[in-house]
């Protein structure tokens, strides 16, 4: 059974200052199964996170739907109400980007156990633990401010509390860049426990080569340049 | 901006391209704390509110921004019971008020209800504190009114409260007038939870505090949040501050609802022209 059937999904920004519409994507149709991992490729600019960001509801798409097989019953994902969409996010979707947004005086060990926390969850701080250890941020920082960290170590904060609970269906928006090598086979190890254990994954990578053994399928997106838009969408998704 | 990640522009007019658009919750059965309908009201030619909707979930923080004058403070009066819209209707649900529109009733059931079951927190400290009295009494007041008398029940119950705000309890019998920005703010929130109000309202909650003062705040509302359950809503012209702390935003002006959403949607992907602006202008 389909996890996720996204259908003639497509998304422009309109800027009203200049009266400019960006399309970013236009007109994808493609599925995803449970345990499935697809590889969102394509060349810079061809919408590839902005995909991401239309199935998760940071961006609303513009036409197009995304029939999600939710705990809860089918639902789509570009027509669902808000507050239904933050319940998926809380229980079941989750997004897992390059960035952290740390808060000032909240210590590295709060931040990953937080997501434990609010849906009420045992041993939060020591889950927590386990996972910083994993990603191999030193424990001198455990109780530091993420504010202060290095890029790469405000990642392995960041992948730890993205990852600490499983979902259902997980986006990975380019979450490998600038990690180290242990805290890389650490995702690695931890997205290959979640896909064993069900969690579909649509991914974004610099590097696909990064997590070359995970991956199931490529959607292909192709460049979308003014002029060319028939060069979108049907029949982008391939099997690699 | 909203178009790093897209490509090259085209230059047709689209000003008519819409998203798509939402349904009715249907995995969400549980039932609105809070239901404000068609809110307006008229200040002589100035209209304030204008035909405002709000829905509140239980758990849920909802952001309201706006500049000032658009009407986002005006609303959190009324749904304070403090002040009386020319029309519209406001339930809560509240087992003794189910199904009763709250700006019918009279001036005193609506200062039982606010005691009762709504907390405030202003920007100015002096609204809602007073400034003379101790800190512990500030808080006591509130059971006061609920009817408690007893002198070591009210000490007791002011100090959990206060404790939950995360004020220094050495502190508890010094004056507000004497303490910090962030001190009094804390104190104003220690009052507003006293009786475990099943609706939190703040109105510019950490404006003029200092940053780090103004983080530490906003880090006590979200663990309240957590550990209460307690749903919010927050007034806020600072974008910093509605992203931190809400799930959901309205964006308002002239007192009309322009846009509201999902939070991250809304300031990343803001579809009405004003909030463009606004949320450029911020960036």
């Amino acid at each position: 059974m389909t996890l996720l059937e996204v259908r003639q999904y497509s998304k422009s920004f309109v800027l009203h200052q200049t009266e400019r519409v960006i399309p970013a994507f236009q007109d994808l149709t493609f599925g995803l199964n449970p345990g499935e991992f697809l590889l969102v490729a394509g060349p810079n600019g061809a919408g590839k996170s902005t995909l991401l960001r239309a199935l998760y509801r940071t961006y609303r798409p513009t036409s197009g739907e995304a029939l999600y097989s939710s705990a809860y019953g089918p639902v789509d994902l570009a027509s669902a109400a808000d507050i239904d969409i933050m319940r998926l996010r809380r229980e079941e979707m989750g997004m897992v980007s390059q960035f952290l947004r740390p808060r000032p005086r909240v210590s590295a060990l709060e931040l990953v156990a937080e997501p434990l926390l609010e849906a009420g969850e045992e041993h939060a701080m020591e889950r927590a633990e386990g996972f910083l250890d994993a990603f191999g941020l030193k424990r001198d920082l455990w109780a530091a401010y993420p504010t202060t960290f290095s890029g790469g170590e405000q990642q392995k904060v960041n992948l730890a509390r993205a990852l600490i609970r499983p979902s259902r269906l997980l986006f990975l928006d380019e979450p490998t860049a600038s990690l180290d090598r242990q805290a890389r086979a650490a995702l690695l190890s931890r997205l290959a426990e979640l896909k064993a254990g069900g969690t579909a994954f649509m991914g974004v990578f610099h590097h696909p080569e990064d997590v070359a053994e995970l991956i199931d399928r490529t959607l292909q997106l192709a460049a979308f340049l003014p002029g060319n838009e028939e060069t979108m969408g049907e029949g982008a998704d391939h099997v690699a | 901006m909203t178009v790093t990640s897209s490509n090259s522009p085209s230059h047709s007019h689209g000003a008519d391209i819409k998203v798509v658009p939402l349904q009715a919750p249907r995995l969400t059965t549980e039932a609105p704390i809070l239901t404000a309908r068609g809110v307006s009201r008229q200040f002589g030619a100035v209209t304030a509110l204008k035909d405002v909707d709000v829905t509140l979930y239980p758990r849920e923080v909802l952001g309201i921004v706006g500049e000032s004058g658009s009407g986002k403070s005006t609303l959190l009066r009324m749904l304070n019971l403090e002040d009386q819209p020319d029309s519209g209707d406001y339930t809560l649900s509240l087992p003794e008020y189910a199904g009763q529109n709250l700006f019918t009733l009279t001036r005193f059931e609506r200062r039982q209800l606010r005691v009762r079951h709504i907390g405030i927190v202003y920007q100015n400290p002096y609204l809602g504190l007073r400034m003379k009295n101790s800190s512990s009494g500030n808080v006591a007041e509130r059971l006061v009114l609920a009817g408690e008398r007893t002198f070591a029940t009210l000490r007791e119950a002011g100090k959990v409260s206060l404790a939950a705000s995360e004020f220094p309890l050495t502190r508890m019998d010094d004056p507000p007038i004497q303490l910090s920005g962030g001190m009094q703010q804390r104190v104003q929130l220690a009052k507003a939870i006293a009786l475990r109000p099943a609706l939190l309202l703040l109105d510019e909650p950490t404006t003029g505090l200092d940053v780090s003062v103004q983080a530490l705040v906003l880090d006590t509302l979200r663990r309240l949040r957590r550990e209460r359950g307690m749903a919010m809503i927050v007034v806020s012209h600072d974008l910093g501050v509605i992203r931190t702390l809400a799930d959901r935003v309205m964006v308002m002006r002239h007192g009309q609802v322009l846009e509201h959403g999902l939070v991250d949607q809304v300031l990343d992907d803001p579809q009405h022209p004003y909030t463009q602006q606004l949320v450029h202008a911020k960036l």
